[in-house]
Order: C-alpha cells, then sequence, then structure tokens
C-alpha cells in the first residue's frame, strides 16, 4: 500500500446490506417535483406497508423534510448514525445537521459529505431505499451511480418541450452507463399530448403515467394529513399500489 | 458513537489492502484523524480496538498508530490560508454538526480575512488509513 486510503467507500456496502432496492429520484431540471415525488412516494409506500428509507442528496437545497414536516434533530449515534424515522420513513438529510444555515459546496465537498453519511448510517432492513436527487446529472448523481451498483433511476419529467429536451439527454446517458431506469413519470401535465409517453416508448423505458397540478398541494406541504389528501399522493399510491415497478 | 462506523471503515479497507499487497498478517496500522471532525485521538484508538474482534484474522494482533492531522484551510475568494485557530466552529451546533460531515464548515465557518464560506479544506479533514506493516504469507 503505498499511498493513504480514504476508508469510507469500504464501508457503504455494509451500511445498505439490508436495503432491497436503491432508487434515485431524478430528472434533469429543477423545480419539475423531484423532491415531492419522492417523499411523497416514501410516504405512500410506508403507508402500504413497505419498509422504506429516503436519503435528501440535494445537500445544497434540501427539501424532503419540508415536504414531510420533519424538524431538525441530530441523529442518534451508536455504530454510526441512524437515520430519522418520520410517519413510517427513515429519513437522512444534511438539514438535521445545518438547520436552516446556508451549505454552500463545491462538486469536491459534495462528494465527501455523501461519502461521510453513507460511511456512517445505518439503514437497517428496508425493502426500498429513496435518494432524492439534486437536479441535473453533475457530481452527486455520478458519485452514486459510482458508487452503489444497485441502483435505479426513476426520473421525473413534464412535456415543456425545454424539459423533454433535457430528459432526453439523461435517459441517453443513462442508458449509455446502464443503470436501470423504474420509469419516467410525468408530474405537473398541463396538457395530455403524450411528449412524456412517447419518450419514454423512444427509449423503452416504462412511463409512469401523469400527476396533474394540484393546487392543493401547497398548502399540505408538512402536514402529513392533508399531505395523503393530495393528488399527489392519491396518484403515487395508486401508481404504486401494485408495488414499485420492476425496471426494464 | 459514530465513530465506530468511521473505525469498521478503516478495518474494511486495511483488509482490502492487505489483499491487494498479498500480506498474509496486519501488524500495524497508520492512520490519520483530521483535526477538523474533532475525533479524539483516544475515542478512535479505543474504536478500532472495539471493531476488531469481528474482522478479519489477519487483523486481530495488529496494532494501531493513530496521530492528528492539523486543518489547512484556503479560502476560493481571497486566497488567504489559515487554520483551526482562526474559526470558530463552536457556536450553536456547528461543532457538532462539522463532527459528523467536515464538509457542514462551510455552514458555519468564514474566511477570517474576507468572511467568504467558498474555501478548500486542504488538509485535517477526516480519517485516512496512512499506511499497513505486515507480512507476506512467505515471512
Ligand atoms: N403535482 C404538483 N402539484 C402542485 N405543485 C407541485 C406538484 N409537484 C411539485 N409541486 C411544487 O413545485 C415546486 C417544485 O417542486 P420540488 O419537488 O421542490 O422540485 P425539484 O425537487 O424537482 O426541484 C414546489 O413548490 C412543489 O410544491
Ligand atoms: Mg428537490
Ligand atoms: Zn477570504
Amino acid at each position: 500500500m503505498s499511498n493513504s486510503v480514504d476508508p469510507r467507500p469500504f464501508a457503504i456496502a455494509d451500511r445498505l446490506a439490508g436495503v432491497g432496492r436503491i432508487v434515485g429520484v431524478s430528472g434533469s431540471k429543477g423545480g419539475i417535483g423531484k423532491s415531492v415525488v419522492a417523499s411523497t412516494m416514501a410516504l405512500a409506500l410506508a403507508d402500504a406497508g413497505s419498509r422504506v428509507g429516503l436519503f435528501d442528496l440535494d445537500f445544497t437545497s434540501p427539501s424532503d423534510h419540508v415536504v414531510l414536516g420533519v424538524e431538525r434533530s441530530f441523529p442518534d449515534e451508536q455504530f454510526g448514525i441512524d437515520p430519522h424515522e418520520a410517519h413510517g420513513v427513515q429519513m437522512m438529510s444534511i438539514a438535521f445537521f445545518a438547520g436552516e444555515a446556508a451549505v454552500p459546496l463545491r462538486g469536491a465537498a459534495t462528494t465527501n459529505a455523501l461519502l461521510e453519511l453513507l460511511a456512517i448510517t445505518r439503514w437497517g432492513d428496508l425493502d426500498v431505499l429513496i435518494l432524492d436527487m439534486p437536479p441535473g446529472l453533475g457530481d452527486t448523481s455520478l458519485d452514486v451511480i459510482n458508487l452503489l451498483p444497485r441502483l435505479e433511476f426513476l426520473l421525473v419529467g413534464n412535456g415543456s418541450r425545454v424539459v423533454i429536451e433535457s430528459v432526453r439527454r439523461a435517459l441517453s446517458l443513462l442508458a449509455e452507463l446502464d443503470v436501470p431506469l423504474v420509469g419516467l413519470l410525468e408530474n405537473i401535465q398541463r396538457v395530455a399530448d403524450g411528449a412524456v409517453a412517447s419518450l419514454a416508448a423512444e427509449f423503452d423505458v416504462a412511463y409512469l403515467g401523469p400527476i396533474p397540478f394540484d393546487p392543493g398541494f401547497e398548502a399540505a406541504l408538512g402536514d402529513i394529513r392533508l399531505l395523503r389528501e393530495t393528488a399527489v399522493y392519491r396518484e403515487l399510491a395508486r401508481m404504486l399500489a401494485p408495488g414499485l415497478p420492476a425496471t426494464k | 458513537m459514530h465513530e465506530l462506523a468511521l473505525a469498521d471503515a478503516v478495518m474494511k479497507a486495511a483488509v482490502q489492502a492487505a489483499d491487494d499487497a498479498g500480506m498474509a498478517r496486519i501488524d500495524k496500522l497508520v492512520v490519520k484523524v483530521g483535526e477538523l471532525q474533532q475525533i479524539e485521538k483516544d475515542l478512535f484508538e479505543f474504536s478500532l480496538a472495539n471493531v476488531l474482534a469481528g474482522q478479519d484474522p489477519r487483523l486481530r494482533e495488529a496494532t494501531f498508530d493513530v496521530s492528528l492531522e492539523p486543518v489547512r484551510f484556503e479560502c476560493n475568494s481571497c486566497h488567504h490560508g489559515y487554520g483551526r485557530q482562526d474559526v470558530s466552529l463552536d457556536d450553536g451546533d456547528g461543532g457538532e454538526a462539522i463532527h459528523f460531515i467536515p464538509e457542514l464548515s462551510h455552514a458555519f465557518a468564514r474566511c477570517p480575512k474576507c468572511g467568504s464560506p467558498d474555501f478548500e479544506i486542504l488538509a485535517g479533514r477526516g480519517i485516512t488509513l496512512e499506511r499497513l506493516e505486515g507480512s507476506g504469507p512467505d515471512e
């Protein structure tokens, strides 16, 4: 051993040994509903009896704790740290440590924070661990693709040509890297023009269906009882009722 | 104690390094602990000893050489170089947050010269396995 070694990557497989599937909820653009989908999906799966983890990987702009209404609290320390359980979902977020402080991170620092949390978080036994990805296919996406060989992606998009163009780039990269896809989900459907469904067909990926714009969603943020009554929750629960779809 | 998870990672890295080098026995692990993470040297040695039992038999007799590595920051805005003593990290929950994730220094520390949170941590961030000492299969 001639060079010094970063030990953290060697612990990751063990920390995730009890996790069935690992699904990154991604999408090329910001603001298209990745965090809403990831968090609501986690809640719907947990409500249906699955053991679910939710890991917010948008370190500079974490949101899942806002959607699910979870307060900041330092995780319990034992052999590593335990995720915070909220509404049956095992959650980990940098917001639990940073509170409301801004966390400005460059690429290398993002990778370091990710490695640290992967090496110390004890996820325990889960059917699925959902990763809420930051927008785009930058540092964090490439890191999880490299570090987590079992990773699958679920892409969120909508019918805007700006988004379609960018999701197409994401689909071709993920195909090139052989990352399995759970499917493509259309969020905030404005017109039922089939644009997202045909993009899915073009790449031979499952189209997971549309979620409408839900005018009541904003008021339901952070309130679990209201959240369960939203169209977003209802549609996702219906979509996931047979279980999380297998990848193609 | 989240140090145990990091100690376990060091052991796993050592086993892999021993495999790569064809070592039959690991005598010593040389480990550096970055000052920024505020993990005590004694506590980390204790953690290493604690996780040793469950590891590869080649490691069972290993001793540890743990040393602290000072922090070096460099500001990306004004290029000023500074150290741990030049910033206050312990205000509020900053110290504990950084103990778990050293990158949270970007949330709680500022360049003492220009006030920027945009800096590099050049050294002394976290745990590194510096070196292994051991013997090959034929020794
Ligand atoms: N189906 C929907 N109906 C109504 N509002 C939505 C819907 N999906 C997302 N939003 C809102 O859109 C905004 C962006 O969502 P978010 O999940 O943060 O996007 P991303 O994580 O992709 O950046 C938020 O204000 C969220 O509440
Ligand atoms: Mg988001
Ligand atoms: Zn400066």
